[in-house]
């Protein structure tokens, strides 16, 4: 027992190192992990599906690999038999893919996304999908159709999202590393609240192939994981060209793994964007910006700061583009082809009316109201006002990054306005939750990369909080580079890292009141949960 | 720009292809209304000067040479279909006659 | 159901029709338009599809570079400016023949517009159309529309989907309005979509078979009184699928036109259905998402930029133009203007042309196509290319008679043969028994008989009179059912009777 939890507490670089030393075996590492999930998953619900006999099998078969030796063996990559969790928005073959919404309750994709196929052929087992907002539609999880996934830190409160799944599995331990989807800040937000580690790369740097779009201008993959350096082994395996993705970059992947191992900022200009902090933010989030600013400038690293004036338009120009191309995206849910279908209860039975009908019970709330916002906003009369307005705003984003990274080589600001919210409080009022995503969405915009660390913990709550870096477009390497010295600061003042502060998932007295009051706040939420 | 009401998400939502209650056009029409007011100052913020950007990382011309690919079995493209008949799709009437 | 129609005379009496096309092009690239799956018409349902043509959760569009290439050549055959830069759009509606619920197109940034097409009408005119532009999109699905009455949509039960034609690539070719064509509107109409129907084949861009539905076309017809400029409102008559059926489906639409507007009613804008079975048009299915297409950029795809340079490249790989090479035809296989223009007109060049390739002489080519299968296609009502005439059954109908093994009456016989579907020539001269009767054997079993008959008419044939023998000739065709040579019978019967000739 101890030495599992030695095993799911390491990084997955650490697991790589004892691997490839032989120290340990794949399916050693794998079982672990597996345990974990059924020890605390009932409470955090991370997963939607658990895949043991395939990740098993994985596992199994990088041990005999490795055991046999020769040129299969050298060839192995770095994070062979290092388990993964995927964000299950993303397509897998073998596994369900539900992307968290009843139309597809119980639909296997016939094709893998690009992202599994490399996991795939650097042969890490995937542990099983994660869960999350519906079609990745929020920022907190609870609009998963499967019921919301519960904060490590706190089972009472959100994981954030639409990543939930992803952060809270690898904040728990269930994962060393998992896979999310940003598309306003799906991965960097659920990081910030879950005191976990996630990077938005730049717009292309990963191939979309096999994510269910939310909105194909904005939506991105991109690695989560516990450590700055876990980030970018995770990112070199799924980053690069993919011919099946027409707006993949055609660059060559930069040595993120070297970046961050740099080890120094001395001489960097980091710019504090002055719109995004201070008022609207938590006290504590803004206490450990604050003290984070503080460790760079003593790191030797100059503060500089910008101003972005056209941020204040991002949330609303996102809010116009984001559901704008989710109403197209979204339309071939209808019930012809995959998925649920659902007849009318009465009156002519025509396809429209099945489509109707279909749609109606298989989208939740959330998707109804941003595909029927969408529709508003791409409607004759209406486009120029709005998505054609949108798409101007997104020029204008682009231009203030443009005039802040000709001051500064990276930014920085809050991740998230707040620390975990409770289930529940938001949820009834969507423009409260829209506001969550007001600091990582000028990123989406802009097509430029993010990442999200832990800041440390807010004095009036004890909750995580997030710091994000931002780079310039294709600059990703700066966020390692920054990233990871920021977190050696962070961890030598704390003592070790941040989620050694978070609590037991198996110790009974915390767990039985918790889940008490959670098991209230999601029968009020899901509509019945998968597992 | 217009105020967003019942009618106009009733229309919306037959463009959707999404049925919705009279309950749930209500409950709508108020949300939306709300959150429509809140991105309303995007009209003004940008000048006819301002070029639209749809694309955040601007690329031309990507192609794919004309070479046979993979394809599906029928069995395979059928597998996840909800009615299927002979090797195709099965979908109930386009009109309503009967 | 059927509609009230005035005259075509009457009519352009009237009023002065205006028209418009639009004709769908299906490419002949070997993969679809965004999409490795190949391109193929006609097998298994379901089966030249992958994720992509699917529309699966996940799936991303990549440009075929061909169907690109293509589109340019088409559009620089038409005279048209090819765009330095443009996109893809969405088209949004929902329909079960979509797989996305969006078409996949290019709305206000074609590929190619601004060109024209100068048309030549049956005698010799040649009317100028303007072409507005030729943008790139997706074909849909096939719909079987099951348990109704004869595939139709209405009173269907159920329909069943096919996408192997899901994502060809279709280029839409729009011209603007056609003024001044008069009472020539129908002609003109033929004479424009079998004009691009050329282009596109000459191109090799497209297989071109109309019955295939490579080319298809939308016709727009109004009319206005004669003398107003304002246009009157127009119907769409759609899928109008051979160059016959353009032409009747515009004459009919004028004169269904001119009754709506001689009662005083308004026409209504819709589209409208043609049917060839009874030569007319009905109302197309409502269609309640046709006004709010909510076009957007695509945004899974990138810009097209078309630099000049690969204009030109392309340019310079255009084959020759139908025009000229009509004129080089007509230069090679020796027609007068009179003979080759009605070639033109009966729409067989193209079959003469590969009649000749198939080892006919331009003589004989022309004999068979316009002496023959014209006029057959005509009285079946399709186009003479579409009656199931192969070059090479006419080469070998040809080289049987020559060989005199069949003689021309015969020949046509074979030929309606051919066309019941009885087999090859060769199977239906033998099964038909029709062969000229060239063993000399039966045939002197039938002249003897003749002889013995009629004892009369050998004595004159003896004594000198050798212009009886017409009535023993007639007696041994008689005989053999006119399948003997009569010339080889009158020299069976001179040695025979051992009078010289």
């Amino acid at each position: 027992m101890t030495e599992n939890n030695e095993l799911i507490r390491s990084s997955a670089a650490t697991l790589a190192g004892k691997l490839a030393a032989r120290e340990v075996t794949a399916v050693e590492v794998t079982q672990a992990h597996l345990d974990r999930i059924a020890a605390v998953d009932g409470k955090v619900h991370a997963f939607l599906h658990v895949n043991t006999d395939e990740a098993l099998a994985v596992a199994a078969e990088v041990d005999a690999i490795r055991a046999a030796g020769g040129a299969a063996a050298e060839e192995l990559h770095a994070l062979a038999g290092v388990p993964i969790a995927v964000k299950d928005l993303i397509v897998t073959v073998g596994q369900p893919t539900t992307a968290g919404s009843k139309i597809l309750e119980g639909w296997h994709s016939p094709y893998d996304a690009t992202v599994v196929q490399r996991l795939r052929a650097a042969k890490m087992p995937i542990l099983g999908k994660t869960n999350l907002d519906e079609f990745a539609m929020g920022s907190s999880t609870e609009h998963s159709a499967y019921g919301p996934t519960h904060n490590p830190w706190d089972l009472d409160r959100i994981p954030g999202g639409s990543g939930g799944g992803s952060a809270a599995a690898v904040a728990a331990f269930e994962a060393p590393l998992a896979l999310g989807t940003d598309t306003g800040g799906s991965i960097r937000q659920p990081g910030a609240v879950t005191g976990t580690v996630g990077v938005k790369p730049t717009y292309g740097g990963v191939s979309r192939y096999g994510a269910i779009a939310m909105a194909s201008s904005l939506d991105q993959i991109g690695p989560v994981s516990r450590t700055v350096l876990d980030s970018a082994l995770l990112h070199q395996v799924i980053g690069g060209h993919d011919p099946f993705d027409s707006t993949s970059l055609p660059d060559p992947l930069e040595d993120l793994v070297a970046a961050a191992s740099i080890g120094n900022v001395r001489g960097m200009k980091i710019g504090i964007i002055k719109e995004l902090h201070g008022e609207g933010y938590q006290a504590g989030v803004e206490n450990r910006f604050n003290e984070s600013l503080e460790l760079l400038k003593e790191a030797g690293a100059e503060i500089v700061e910008v101003s972005c004036p056209n941020f204040k338009y991002a949330l609303g120009a996102y809010y116009l583009i984001m559901p704008s191309e989710a109403s197209s995206n979204l339309a071939k849910f209808d019930g012809v082809r995959f998925g649920l279908r659902v007849l009318p209860e009465d009156g002519p039975m025509t396809i429209e009316r099945v489509m109707g009908a279909t749609r109606a019970a298989g989208f939740g709330d959330e998707v109804k109201r941003r595909i029927i916002l969408g529709t508003y906003a791409l409607s004759a009369g209406y486009y120029d006002a709005y998505y054609g307005s949108a798409q101007k705003v997104r020029t204008l984003i682009q231009r203030d990054f443009d005039a802040a990274f000709a001051k500064a080589d990276v930014l920085i600001s809050p991740t998230a306005p707040t620390t975990a919210f409770k289930l529940g409080e938001k949820l009834n009022d969507p423009l409260a939750m829209y506001l969550n995503d007001v600091a990582t969405i000028p990123a989406n915009m802009a097509g430029v990369p993010g990442l999200s660390l832990p800041g440390g913990l807010a004095d009036e709550d004890g909750l995580p909080v997030g710091v994000q870096l931002l780079a310039p477009a294709r600059q990703d390497a700066r966020l390692y580079r920054v990233g990871a010295v920021l977190e050696s600061l962070l961890e030598a003042q704390w003592g070790g890292p941040l989620l050694d502060k978070a609590p037991s998932l198996t110790a009974p007295s915390l767990n039985d009141s918790s889940s008490a009051a959670t098991s209230a706040a999601g029968a009020a939420l899901s509509h019945g949960g998968s597992h | 720009m217009a105020a967003i009401n019942r009618d106009d998400v009733a229309h919306l939502a037959r463009l959707a292809h999404i049925e919705m209650s009279a309950e749930e056009l209500d409950r709508m029409a108020g949300e939306l209304a709300v959150i429509v007011d809140s991105v309303k100052s995007v009209s003004e913020a940008a000048g006819d000067d301002v070029p639209a950007t749809s694309h955040p990382i601007p690329l031309t011309n990507v192609f794919r040479e004309d070479v046979v690919g993979h394809t599906f079995t029928a069995e395979q493209a059928l597998s996840g279909a909800p009615d299927a008949y002979e090797g195709r799709f099965k979908v109930p009437a386009i009109l309503d006659e009967g | 159901m059927t509609d009230a129609t005035l005259s075509f005379e009457e009519a352009m009496e009237k009023y002065d029709p205006v028209l418009g096309f639009e004709v769908h092009v299906e490419l002949n690239t070997k993969t679809k338009m965004f999409s490795s799956a190949p391109n193929v018409f006609g097998d298994e349902p379901n089966t030249n599809v992958n994720e992509v043509d699917l529309g699966m959760p996940g799936v991303l569009p990549v440009v075929n570079r061909t169907a690109i290439e293509s589109s340019i050549k088409i559009g620089l055959a038409l005279n048209c400016k090819i765009a330095e830069t443009c996109r893809f759009a969405r088209k949004n509606y929902f329909y079960p023949d979509t797989p996305k619920n969006f078409q996949t197109s290019q709305y206000d940034e074609p590929i190619a517009y601004d060109g024209y097409l100068d048309i030549e009408l049956s005698d010799g005119t040649v009317f100028r159309v303007e072409i507005e532009r030729a943008h790139m999109e997706e074909d849909a699905g096939k719909l079987t529309h099951m348990g109704g009455a004869a595939g139709r949509i209405q009173g269907a039960d159920y329909s069943l989907v096919d996408y192997n034609r899901s994502g060809v690539p279709l280029v839409e070719i729009v011209t603007k309005p056609i003024e001044g064509a008069g009472s020539r509107a129908p002609e003109l109409a033929k004479a424009y979509v079998a004009a691009v129907r050329e282009i596109v084949k000459n191109l090799g861009v497209s297989d071109a078979k109309m019955e295939r539905g490579n080319v298809r076309c939308d016709a727009n017809v109004s009319l206005r009184p004669h003398g107003r400029e304002r246009f009157g409102i127009r119907s769409e008559t759609k899928n109008v699928n051979s160059l016959r059926a353009v032409e009747h489906a515009v004459r009919y639409e004028i004169q269904r036109h001119a009754a709506v507007l001689d009662s005083g009613e308004p026409v209504i804008q819709e589209t409208r259905h043609w049917h060839e079975d009874t030569r007319s048009t009905t109302s197309g299915r409502p269609k309640s998402d046709a006004d709010d297409y909510r076009y957007f950029p695509e945004p899974d795809l990138v810009p097209i930029v078309a630099s000049r340079e690969w204009v030109e490249e392309l340019r310079a790989t255009l084959p020759e133009p139908p025009a000229a090479r009509r004129k080089r035809l007509q230069a090679d296989w020796g027609y007068s203007d009179l003979e080759f223009r009605d070639v033109v007109n009966a729409g067989v060049m193209d079959e003469i042309e590969e009649t000749i390739a198939a080892g006919a002489t331009a003589t004989v080519a022309r004999k068979w196509w316009m002496g023959e299968i014209v006029g057959r296609a005509k009285n079946a009502d399709v186009d003479p290319g579409q009656l199931g005439v192969a070059p090479a059954t006419i080469v070998e109908l040809n080289k049987m008679v020559e060989d005199g093994k069949i003689n021309n009456k015969m020949a046509t016989e074979v030929l309606d043969g051919v066309l019941a579907g009885e087999g090859t020539p060769a199977e239906i001269v033998e099964k038909r028994g029709l062969a000229v009767v060239s063993d000399d054997g039966p045939l002197l079993e039938a002249i003897d008989a003749a002889l013995a008959a009629q004892p009369g008419v050998v004595d004159k044939i003896r004594g000198g009179k050798i212009q009886a023998i017409g009535a023993i000739v007639g007696g041994v065709m008689k005989a053999t059912r006119g399948q003997a040579d009569a010339g080889r019978v009158r020299e069976l019967i001179l040695e025979r009777l051992g009078v010289e000739g």
